[in-house]
């Protein structure tokens, strides 16, 4: 069952009232709830007028793909069916993206790299679609515990990639993450991503608006592209390319298209200082002279290092990034101000974070950046492990 | 409008890499300068209006009879084109053509360059063209040509131009032609 009653200008068709994200993300009254991070994407789900969701069941990961599942049984989601596999998935949310609907789906780990293609040819056709990574890495053998390593590999799709630190941020997040991606000037793919199991797995308190409301529906009218239509077919312009003729105009158009996916990111900028308070949170002492750049649960972690470090007297501040594409370079650099050390908490193996970190400030800063704590496969990151990486590199030779 | 010149490896400049977006909502953006509309206004009419073969290039938004507004907008973009004496060459397909496109008639996103090259146009104007196609085409333009380049938008405005106005409507379009013709006035023409 879905769609209980038509769309009007006031209301959608469960009948919710239409507001603006605005009002919901910063006036609607909230109440208290106790939630894991999948149960709160469907509450976010619930209020965002989704006209399409694909899911494959990834089970045991996270329970959201059924979770939005029972959302379109309830009326809330206008279409919801199962891909035959990752792949497909991501290929029928192209679909539904392209036809103009607002699209979602959630996926983790293998699955994401099974449908890896898709990825990078979603941005390319300028869809607007969310998808929330609940990540578990990649590795063999197979993991389900949380580790970010499938982030590393999406890095460069030419999507946006936020990330969130809790079930509340994952909430607020995947809500704002509509109201970016669908701006005209940005409408390119957006990934939500959490730390699978220490946010889909855990329950926390959760400040939810009232579920009579919901955003407004989706304007494919405003997209940068035309959307498919019985005189416009999908892949229109991907079965006339220029990427199939080899001559100096289908290189040159090619160039300038990417550069244009790019410049979509980039444009995202403002909206996601808007909708998320800014594109890095900074908590800690002002004048510390050492600094930590974390996302996700990280910067948790990295919290408690801080507050422990504090106690010891040593001063530290937390940089969280709440966007990793488009990356906060500037924001990063004002907050590092004084700054002489930086670590950078990772739960991956690879340091993605750290090389991003280098890279954006490679001749910009002149400060010592220290790839680590670094923890995988499933392990967490107790704050004693970064409080002794401190320590071993502020006070050489004397231990923690 | 960044400066001109490569970006990365890219032979085309991208605005956004140099820092310029899309202006904020009731502003408009000449070269890097954020300004006001009206401001704006004056100088993509001077530039029009001083330029050699300035032409317009209507996109399928104003071309095709799709809702009233296009209607509108189409009957004031030839009241624009008279005002400042403008050719208009139409961007209808977005497809690129093959083997040779007739650049005297239309120009396409995917080689605007040959269409401003073939009529030795100096001023354009990109009205109605959607901008994704818009932006590929003005980043194109930008390195291949000398063309000043205006993008009239109904949405958030085109950085790649070296004129961006945002939120055009009709409204707002006979607004311009207004400050067209004032314009075309204090240059004696």
């Amino acid at each position: 069952m879905s769609k209980i009653t038509d769309m009007t200008a006031t209301h959608n068709w469960s009948g919710q009232k239409l507001v603006s994200a605005d009002y919901m993300l910063f006036e609607a009254p909230r109440t208290k709830h106790f939630m894991t991070g999948s149960e709160v994407l469907k509450e976010a789900v619930k209020r965002a007028t989704v006209d399409a969701s694909v899911s494959y069941p990834i089970t045991p990961q996270s329970e959201a793909a059924h979770l939005i599942g029972e959302l379109w049984a309830e009326g809330y989601v206008g279409v919801y069916f199962r891909g035959e596999n990752e792949f497909g998935v991501m290929s029928e949310v192209a679909g539904c993206s392209m036809a103009g609907a607002r699209t979602i789906t959630t996926t983790s780990g293998p699955g994401t790299l099974r449908a890896m293609e898709n990825f990078a040819q979603w941005s390319g056709t300028r869809a607007s679609m969310q998808l929330v990574l609940m990540a578990r890495g990649i590795n063999s053998p197979l993991t389900i515990q949380p580790d970010n390593l499938e982030v590393q590999y999406l890095l460069e799709t030419g999507c946006m990639i936020w990330y969130a630190e809790n079930v509340q941020e994952l909430f607020d997040m995947s809500l704002a993450a509509f109201a970016v991606a669908e701006q005209p000037d940005v409408h390119v793919p957006i990934i939500t991503a959490v730390d699978g199991f220490f946010v889909s797995h855990t329950r926390e308190a959760v400040m939810l608006p009232e579920d009579d409301i919901a955003l407004f529906p989706y304007n494919p009218y405003k997209a940068p592209l035309p959307p498919i239509d019985s005189e416009m077919p999908p892949g229109r312009f991907l079965r006339d390319p220029f990427v199939m003729k080899s001559n100096y105009i289908s290189y040159a158009t090619h160039a300038s298209w990417q550069w244009e996916i790019r410049s979509a990111v980039e444009r995202s900028k403002p909206y996601a200082r808007h909708y998320l308070k800014g594109l890095v949170h900074v908590t800690g002492t002002e004048d510390a002279e050492i600094a930590f750049i974390t996302c996700g649960t990280a910067s948790h972690q990295a919290k408690e290092a801080n507050r422990e470090l504090e106690k010891l007297g040593v001063k530290t501040k937390v940089l969280k990034l709440r966007t990793i594409r488009p990356f906060p370079t500037d924001e990063i650099i004002e907050a590092l101000k004084g700054v002489k050390y930086v670590f950078v908490p990772e739960f991956n193996v690879v340091g993605w974070l750290s090389n991003e970190v280098k890279s954006a400030l490679y001749g910009k800063l002149d400060m010592d950046i220290h790839a680590g704590p670094r923890v995988a496969g499933g392990m967490s990151m107790p704050a004693e492990a970064i409080i002794k990486e401190v320590m071993e590199k502020i006070n050489p030779g004397k231990g923690a | 409008m960044a400066n001109l010149g490569p970006a990365y490896y890219s032979p085309y400049p991208t605005a956004t890499y140099e820092g310029n977006i899309t202006p904020p909502e009731g502003k408009a953006l000449l070269l890097e300068e954020i300004v006001d509309e009206e401001t704006a206004m004056r100088e993509v009419a001077k530039q029009m209006l001083t330029r050699e073969n300035a032409t317009i290039f209507p996109g399928p938004q104003v071309l095709y009879a799709w809702n009233e507004e296009a209607q509108k907008k189409a009957k004031l973009i030839k009241e624009m084109a008279e005002v400042l004496g403008a050719k208009m060459i139409p961007m209808y397909d977005y497809r690129p053509k093959y083997p040779k496109i007739d650049a005297a008639v239309e120009i396409n996103p995917n080689h605007p360059n040959l269409t401003i090259w073939h009529n030795d146009i100096k001023a354009a104007i990109f009205i109605g063209v959607h901008c994704h196609y818009a932006n590929v085409a003005l980043k194109i333009v930008r390195s291949e040509t000398d063309c000043y380049t205006v993008g009239m938008c109904a949405l958030s405005g085109h950085e790649d131009a070296m004129a961006t106005i945002r939120d055009q409507h009709s409204e707002d379009l006979e607004k311009f032609i207004a400050i067209a013709k004032e314009v075309k006035a204090e240059l004696g023409k």
